[in-house]
């Protein structure tokens, strides 16, 4: 019987969407995959066993290309479009969604921002660095009490000088406590949501972990805490208004619309393989119809949001995606492939609640992604807004 | 120092194997290939790691078709300084060795490598024939290779030992495992691949006469039979009647 411990994923492309990727996406994915089988696989359930964060693939990350790709190689960027940003994604969450994350939380939520909205001094100063893993980033915009309306954020900067004064917390920042900077959001004087680039080992900093998560358990989670910090004014970003968070989270959502397919790809590879090798009743379960009933809707469910994810890196490339689309394929591909894992789970039996199989540890991530960067909830509430044009949040 | 690495494209290690046109060819249809692992983790890094600590360039090399040009542009994207496919199908190892050999006598390398095999039909061929074309020294299965100006010394795996070589360039060289470690691409390198030439050159004439009269897959393994350990006769009388090994 395979398990998890020698990865035997192969990919599953049943519409042949191949033929309309183009050499550097298959070289692109190529690599990446490579480099999970080589480097994640073999520890990934050790890790998250021990709830830890591997942070010595940072370095590896850093290395593959995988913060930032999207972004211009003058930076140390990659210079690659969308679609390989996506696919690089998939192939990172094939293997776990907390390494995804990893990458994601950099190069979407960290570098994009400083690329978007920063200086050329502040791209000049922490790209290059944060594309070669040197620095750590995390993002701070999710308080205590703001998760789905970021919009009363308490986190305030006050006007000394030739600096700010930041006060308050975040919640739930990825990478937070092994950052070495944090992209923060909080609100000036007048009310208007500002960016700014904190240096962690400024005074009055502090990123204290979040224990006891049952999901993304290799992944590293914490608080972001501002005691008086002095922001130097040369520090904050060129933006104004909520619409500068929005905009690095439709980034990151469009990398989950991808690495959730990955993640799903992932628990179809193994249950097929054990629905064929499993003999019950004197044949291989997989000859079942209730076990091919399974394993038909996966593959369905995983062509179609392979198809969505196509399409939406297209219009991303063409710069014409809506983050109302990008909402649309992150809340699809996350509830599908959360299906899809708890389906793999049943066809593995018991097999499937131990780490001998990945179905159950990307179960529990994808319980995370389901929620992450905005709600299953609330990305319905967007496709709801966005096709009546009604606001149901008001 | 300048390097020729010839890389072939096999199917990938998954691969089912089957057969058409009277069991002549193998079912190209359907199929992942990838570049040779022993081209592409030890000869090509190899080759990587002496330009990096010696200077000069990587050339890659192949003999196929178009569809081969992805095997090429991932060498680009591993560090290659630029490819040359020679149109023509690989019809056999003599035909791709004198394409190659002419290839590398109008350029002038100070090195050609090439993996220990192909890991589809495994041959072991086309490295011992550039070096003849060429008038080289070759050497085969090589795990180790240090160079210092303008010599080299070359560890061969032999049975049961290592044999320990010294010569000077120019020579052909096949790797084996331990001469280097694979590297991955890196995005970089990759869109990097995409700036690089990929030069598709004709074939010269190098008939050699030989075709594939076919290919056969080996007997189905029987199923597994179980004989108690205490029952020797058994075991003998099976090994005797029916694998008729004894």
């Amino acid at each position: 019987m395979s398990s998890s411990k020698t990865d035997k994923f192969q990919y599953h492309d049943y519409y042949v969407i191949d033929e309309l990727l183009d050499e550097n996406h298959l070289l692109a994915r190529q690599a990446v995959r490579d480099w999970v089988k080589q480097e994640v696989s073999p520890i990934i359930e050790e890790y998250s066993d021990k709830a830890e964060c591997p942070t010595h693939l940072f370095k590896g990350l850093a290395e593959i290309g995988a913060f930032g790709p999207s972004l211009p190689e003058k930076y140390g960027c990659g210079g690659m479009d969308e679609i390989a940003y996506g696919i690089i994604m998939q192939e990172l969450e094939r293997g776990d969604s907390g390494i995804r994350s990893m990458a994601s939380v950099q190069g979407s939520l960290v570098m994009y921002p400083i690329y978007k909205f920063g200086t050329e001094e502040h791209r000049k100063k922490y790209l290059p660095k944060l594309a070669s893993g040197e620095l750590i980033g995390c993002f701070g915009l999710t308080e205590p009490d703001f998760g789905s309306n970021p919009a009363g954020m308490i986190t305030n900067i006050k006007d000394d000088g030739d600096a700010y004064i930041l006060n308050g917390a975040k919640m739930w920042i990825t990478n937070s406590p092994v950052a070495d900077i944090a992209v923060v959001w909080g609100r000036d004087e007048v009310g208007k949501v500002r960016g700014m680039i904190v240096e962690m080992d400024w005074p009055g900093v502090s990123a204290p972990e979040i224990k006891g998560k049952w999901s993304l358990r290799a992944s590293v989670t914490g608080e972001l805490v501002f005691e008086d910090v002095r922001v130097p004014k040369t520090h904050m970003l060129e933006v104004r208004g909520l619409k500068g968070p929005l905009s690095c989270l439709s980034k990151a959502r469009y990398g989950i619309a991808w690495g959730a397919v990955g993640a799903a790809l992932d628990c179809y590879d193994s249950a097929l393989r054990y629905s064929l090798e499993r003999i019950q009743f004197d044949k291989p379960i997989g000859q079942f119809q209730l076990t091919q009933k399974k394993l038909a809707e996966m593959i369905t469910e995983i062509t179609k949001a392979q198809l969505l994810n196509w399409r939406l890196g297209t219009l991303a490339n063409n710069g014409k995606v809506t983050p109302a689309q990008i909402s649309m394929a992150k809340r699809n591909n996350v509830a599908i492939a959360l299906d899809i894992a708890r389906e793999a789970r049943q066809i593995h039996g018991g097999m499937g609640i131990t780490n001998e199989y990945p179905v159950m540890r990307h179960m529990m991530n994808l319980e995370t992604v389901l929620t992450y960067e905005g709600t299953h909830d609330i990305h319905l509430l967007i496709t709801g807004h966005d096709v009546t044009g009604l606001n149901a949040f008001k | 120092m300048n390097i020729l690495v010839c890389v072939s494209k096999t199917p990938d290690t998954t691969a089912k194997v089957d057969f058409i046109g009277d069991a002549k060819k193998y079912n190209e249809e359907g199929k992942q290939f990838i570049m040779n692992p022993y081209d592409e983790w030890y000869a090509l890094v190899r080759a990587m790691e002496l330009k990096e600590s010696n200077g000069g360039e990587v050339t890659i090399i192949n003999v196929g078709p178009a569809s081969n040009d992805p095997i090429l542009r991932k060498g680009l994207a591993i560090g290659a300084d630029k490819a040359i496919r020679v149109d023509a199908e690989d019809t056999d190892a003599f035909f791709v060795a004198s394409q190659i050999a002419a290839y590398a006598v109008d350029n002038g390398f100070d090195l050609i490598f090439c993996g220990k095999e192909t890991i589809d039909y495994n041959g072991s061929l086309v490295g011992s024939m550039v070096a003849e074309l060429l008038n080289q020294p070759f050497i085969s299965y090589a795990s180790k290779m240090e160079y210092t100006d303008g010599t080299a010394i070359v560890n061969r795996d032999i049975e049961g030992g290592i044999e320990v070589l010294k010569l000077k360039t120019p020579f052909v060289l096949s790797a084996a495992k331990g001469l280097a470690e694979q590297r991955i691409p890196n995005m970089r390198g990759i869109m990097m691949a995409k700036r690089k030439p990929l030069d598709v050159i004709p074939a010269v004439d190098a008939g050699s006469g030989l075709s594939i009269e076919k290919f056969e897959l080996p007997a189905d393994k029987g199923s597994v039979k179980m004989v108690d350990p205490n029952d020797m006769d058994e075991l003998v009388r099976l090994l005797h009647e029916e694998a008729k090994i004894i």
